[in-house]
């Protein structure tokens, strides 16, 4: 259901884009046809692919590496007052600090190639990760804690098996967002500095007029962005299977 | 049913205890007796300070009453308790089944000889088809079943139960509180409730909580083994007396 409705989003853009052009006809360097952008895609597919995957790589690497800062970050902040005191304020300027002013520090730390992409992308989703986490980890319901301690739980079974399962939802509300924001970072790394990449791609690729591989470029972003965000939330889906779905939009009037 | 003979009852007594709340005493220089393997109700309006007593004996306290706990025995009575509440407290992401083996996953003990008794216990409570049925697939009295079970799953002399029926329909109620009866015979348990005909059905002794600081006074039992039949002429007289005594309409 989903795929087909992401289908007929699709199609309905790419309808409205072409009514454009056959109605404006704006010259091909400001906005070129589909036509022409399906050529793109037929004359430097190669090309195309081997960027896409460096893009991919380094979205995925990523979200990794912040869902592991992140969820370790927030399990240390819940279970130790002067983590809390500390890594806050490194949380929030994490968060504060627009990641567009920090990557020519990162490139120039990190290099031209994926290190300071991935980086990137760890960084903007450090906080969102962390934030739904330990808001989770710290919104256990209390009757489940004094059950657990009737039942001489230790502090570590009671975090594995009632306040990590409890803060899941929560931390699912987190790495949704992330999926949708990693693409950013990896992608605003590639426009500061790199040789390889969709960012990287599209930059060149407007500077040479080429503005139909642009768009080329700029679609397999959008698929990979969509893509990642609906494994994402299959993935937390299926670990939350026991949440109740209690959508508005099911409620009677 | 065997393995419930072979507990030692244990009477526990609260004695001079001190809780202030919100800068009134909610109990001062406070008395109060559990017998050795007896049901004991505590029955009293809301807000009284019930269920801050059944915390403090259950050592969830934060305020350092819990020394004026005790057990006849001498030892502490920390570990010798289990605990059942008004909300189930099931866990939603745990079926059953695995619910009533909490205590043994969070102390991480394992063994099969556990698993085939939190099944034996399912069936005694009449769950025997729902063991692998999530929490949200029961309706309210079979979560609070499987909560009963969790609870007998302890194995703890000492069982404390804050309104367990009282979320339940009439019907429902009156089924669980016989099996809880039968069920939890040999222990010592305190039932926390204000429901006067759900304290004369089931106690050994009926305690009534008022005033503040608070001061519990005993109420006639009546005669006969619980659970007693909520029919029963003297129960239902009992009732009225209760109710006459919490400013009920007569």
């Amino acid at each position: 259901m989903t795929a087909l409705r992401v289908l007929v989003i699709a199609a309905a853009l790419i309808a409205g884009w072409m009514a454009i052009v056959l109605i404006a006809q704006p010259p091909p360097y400001i906005l070129p046809g589909p036509l022409a952008v399906l050529a793109a895609f037929a004359d430097h597919g190669g090309e195309i692919a081997r960027h896409a995957v460096t893009t991919a790589a380094e979205i995925l690497l990523g979200m990794l590496f912040g869902t592991l800062f992140g969820t370790a970050s927030a399990l240390f902040m819940a279970y130790c007052r002067p983590a809390r005191r500390w890594l806050m304020p490194v949380l929030v300027i994490s968060q504060a600090l627009p990641v567009f002013a920090l990557a020519p520090l990162l490139v120039l730390w990190l290099g031209y190639g994926m290190g300071s992409k991935v980086a990137m992308a760890t960084l903007i989703i450090y906080f969102p990760v962390t934030a739904a986490f330990f808001d989770g980890l710290r919104r256990t319901e209390s009757g489940w804690l004094d059950l657990a301690r009737i039942m001489n739980g230790s502090r570590l079974a009671v975090l594995r098996r009632v306040r990590i399962p409890a803060a899941l939802p929560a931390l699912g509300s987190g790495l949704r967002v992330a999926a949708a924001v990693a693409p950013i970072g990896a992608v605003v790394g590639e426009w500061v500095g790199s040789s390889a990449g969709l960012g990287y791609l599209m930059l060149h690729a407007n500077a040479r007029l080429q503005i139909d591989l642009m768009f080329a470029a700029l679609a397999v972003l959008g698929v990979l962005a969509v893509a990642l965000y609906y494994a994402v939330d299959a993935i937390m889906n299926r670990l939350t299977y026991w949440q109740p779905d209690t959508d508005l939009l099911q409620e009677g009037p | 049913m065997t393995r419930q003979l072979q507990l030692d009852p244990i009477s526990v007594s609260v004695q001079g205890a001190r809780i202030v709340y919100d800068g009134a005493a909610l109990f001062d220089d406070f008395d109060f007796t559990l017998a050795a393997g007896r049901w004991t109700s505590l029955l009293g309006p809301s807000g009284i300070g019930k269920t801050t007593l059944l915390r403090l004996i259950a050592g969830l306290a934060d305020n350092g009453a819990g020394d004026a706990v005790a057990c006849d025995d001498g030892r502490p009575l920390a570990g010798r308790v289990a605990y059942m509440a008004q909300q189930d407290l099931l866990l939603p992401w745990r079926r059953a089944i695995d619910n009533v083996l909490l205590g043994r996953d969070l102390r991480g003990r394992r063994g099969r000889e556990r698993a085939d008794r939190a099944r034996a216990l399912l069936d005694q409570v009449g769950l025997d088809d729902k063991r692998d049925a999530l929490p949200n697939q029961l309706s309210s009295g079979q979560r609070q079943r499987v909560a009963l079970a969790r609870t007998l799953f302890e194995d703890r002399p000492v069982v404390l139960m804050d309104e367990p029926f009282s979320a339940l329909d009439a019907l429902t109620r009156m089924r669980l509180q016989d099996l809880a009866a039968g069920l939890l015979q040999g222990r010592t348990v305190l039932l926390v409730t204000h429901d006067p005909l759900e304290a004369l059905r089931l106690s050994d002794t009926i305690g009534v909580m008022t005033g503040q600081p608070a001061t519990v006074a005993a109420a006639t039992v009546p005669p006969g083994v619980p659970p007693r039949r909520a029919d029963d002429p003297e129960v239902l007289a009992l009732q009225g007396d209760l109710l006459r005594r919490f400013g009920a309409a007569p």
